[in-house]
């Protein structure tokens, strides 16, 4: 439910806890409670695209702190993570447990594996002119809002493509013979 | 020469098709032979579903190594609760990827497994938890449940049986500590996710204080694997103690990370083989065999066979067997420090030997990284290690308490160094990286 909330207003608002706990005949401070827990529940807005960078050991030091510290100059993001247009929030993300793609960054929650700034810096510029981003496996980029839905179960919508990439097929590769050197 | 010695060792089989462009959708699926296993089990009873997966040995790979039949043999099969199946796909470890490339690639083995699963126990709904940083498996798992359903094979008389079952998948909202099962029981319930006192154990009193089955998914994708071929069949691969293959995902500084299956007891150095070595030629520093809650290993130990024994002989787990592989260019100081961050983060504030611990370990670790540390305050890390470490409620905090010591085990002297120079001067970053750093 939590997640429907930030699906229509992008954070989780005092409002959208008080319409929880009318909903669900529960104390607003039970639903702060569970809200404030979790780690994808915001308790303030972000901007259109949330940018999560993994800097857990592996992706950090394979270069996700680099990244991170380029994005946050490059967007020139304040103290909350915000760009001054109001498109973009940067923040460093824990592990999402895709280590052989490291290091991984998210754009709302989608995934994009063995980032690198300069790499960060055109993906960037591609959802700033309102051009198609296409993530390393998955869906189109389409903002945080939007992603919500699907995870509050609202959006149920069929895959088209297969979305395996180099890593999950290593091992295969190389049974088959087909390994690239 | 490679390619030959590596079809010795690795076996695809539950990655057997993922190069198959058709495989996450339901025809694709049943094309290369998929939910026959499913039919196979709904002509034997539940009980001899139990009794096969006992006596093939399979494991819980969702790291304590737990015998899946036995688990499911704990189910009370009488009374008038009802039972449940909960799979654990909140795949989170540092180092684990396995879970979510498999239901990327192949949700519909997932649904077939969950449908055996809990037809074996006899549970009429089941939930798929997905950690909600992972749209896409929740997409993909999603759909493949609602494309079975549409098949006949979920819901009212399953596969035109007398059984019915209902799946339902849910999406997490960002917490590890979801992963620990009873955490991940009262997530699914709508509260917060903090572990519960056990016993109870699931087993008795679990979703909805109901019998339930927690399995980690690359568990439940054993499963049609064994109706199908029998237990023999399956205890043909690894050992005795270990029997079967695992999806081994290898990361870090080598050429071709990703997933290499292979059966339990092949080496780390067979495995750093066939993701193509270290990268530049490098050698490894340190090693990891299953996410950063186990102890760590050295270039030493390469030859051990990776099995639940050996490994618990070496003094460390085979975990999720999900290996990271760091080269000569890291910083074991840093890498622990980030480790220890990541547990901080991700502590539920439950107990305090956790919470506090975690915060104190922190504190002095990121000091040391700043080449500030003290040398009494080595001792202080062990010690606070040791009172996290069997004081906690669940296993998050033993494995908070896991890096230092293991670290220290083997580079003490590093730790010595960041008493005066700070480890960034020791070990370059941009040597770290995967790629050169140019615009940086």
């Amino acid at each position: 439910m939590l997640h429907l909330v930030q699906s229509y207003q992008g954070w989780v608002s005092p409002e959208g806890i008080e319409a929880c706990a009318r909903v669900l005949g529960i104390s607003p401070a039970e639903v702060s409670g569970v809200s404030t827990f979790y780690t994808m529940y915001r308790r303030r807005p972000c901007g259109k695209h949330l940018i999560g960078v993994c800097t857990t050991s592996l992706c950090g030091m394979l270069g996700g702190d680099a990244v991170l510290q380029d994005l946050r100059e490059y967007l020139s993001v304040d103290e909350n993570g915000d760009s001054p247009d109001g498109m973009f929030t940067v923040e460093h993300i824990e592990c999402q447990a895709a280590c052989s793609q490291a290091p991984v960054v998210t754009i709302d929650w989608e995934f994009f594996q063995y980032m690198t700034p300069w790499r960060m810096h055109e993906v960037v510029a591609d959802l700033r002119d309102g051009k198609e981003v296409k993530p390393d496996r998955g869906s189109t980029v389409r903002g945080f809002r939007e992603v919500e839905k699907v995870l509050a179960g609202m959006e149920l919508t069929e895959p088209t493509q297969p979305a395996v990439d180099d890593a999950m097929l290593a091992g295969l590769m190389v049974a088959k013979g087909k390994a690239k050197s | 020469m490679a390619a030959k010695r590596s079809s010795q060792k690795l076996r695809p089989i539950i990655t057997e098709h993922w190069d198959d462009p058709n495989l996450f959708t339901l025809a694709g699926y049943q094309k290369v032979g998929g939910y026959k296993a499913l039919k196979a089990a709904l002509k034997k009873t539940p009980d001899q579903v139990i009794e096969l997966v006992k006596a093939s040995g399979l494991r819980g790979r969702g790291g304590a190594g737990f015998p899946t039949g036995m688990k499911w043999g704990f189910v009370p099969k009488k009374g008038d609760k009802p039972r449940y199946l909960v799979v654990n796909a909140d795949e989170s470890e540092p180092g684990a990827c396995k879970d979510v490339p498999l239901m990327l690639a192949d949700p519909h083995l997932l649904v077939e497994g969950v449908i055996i699963t809990s037809y074996a126990i006899e549970a009429k709904e089941a939930f798929i938890y997905i950690r909600g940083e992972v749209p896409e498996a929740v997409r993909r798992v999603s759909w493949a449940v609602k494309e079975a359903r549409e098949a006949g094979l979920i819901g009212r008389n399953v596969a035109g049986s007398d059984y019915s079952l209902e799946v339902t998948v849910h999406a997490g909202a960002g917490a590890y500590i979801c992963g620990e099962e009873t955490a991940l029981l009262d997530s699914l319930e709508g509260f917060r996710g903090q572990p519960r006192l056990k016993p109870p154990f699931p087993a008795v009193a679990g979703l909805y204080a109901a019998p339930t089955v927690i399995n980690n998914v690359e568990t439940i994708a054993n499963v049609p694997f064994i109706v199908t071929n029998g237990a023999e069949w399956f205890r043909g691969y690894g050992t005795e103690k270990s029997p079967g293959f695992k999806l081994w995902a290898v990361s870090g500084h080598v050429e071709r990370p990703g997933i290499y299956e292979a059966p339990f007891g092949i080496t780390m150095r067979e495995l750093l083989d066939y993701a193509g070595g270290v990268r530049y030629g490098r050698d490894v520093k340190f090693w990891i065999p299953g996410g950063s809650s186990v102890p760590m290993l050295t270039a030493e130990h390469l030859d051990i066979p990776l099995t639940y024994e050996d490994l618990a002989a070496a003094g460390t787990m085979l975990g999720t067997g999900t290996p990271m592989v760091f080269d000569t260019t890291t910083s074991v100081v840093k890498a622990v420090t980030r480790w220890l961050e990541f547990y901080k983060h991700e502590s539920c504030g439950k107990c305090t030997p956790c919470r506090e611990g975690t915060y104190w370990v922190v504190d002095i670790l990121q000091r040391f990284e700043q080449g500030d540390g003290k040398k009494t305050e080595l001792k202080l890390l062990d010690d606070l290690s040791n009172q996290i470490e069997g004081r906690s409620f669940c296993a998050l905090g033993d494995a908070a308490a896991t890096p230092f010591p293991a670290a220290m085990k083997y580079f003490a002297d590093e730790f010595d160094l960041a008493t005066k120079t700070p480890v960034d001067k020791t070990f370059d970053p941009a040597a770290t990286m995967l790629k050169s750093p140019v615009a940086v």
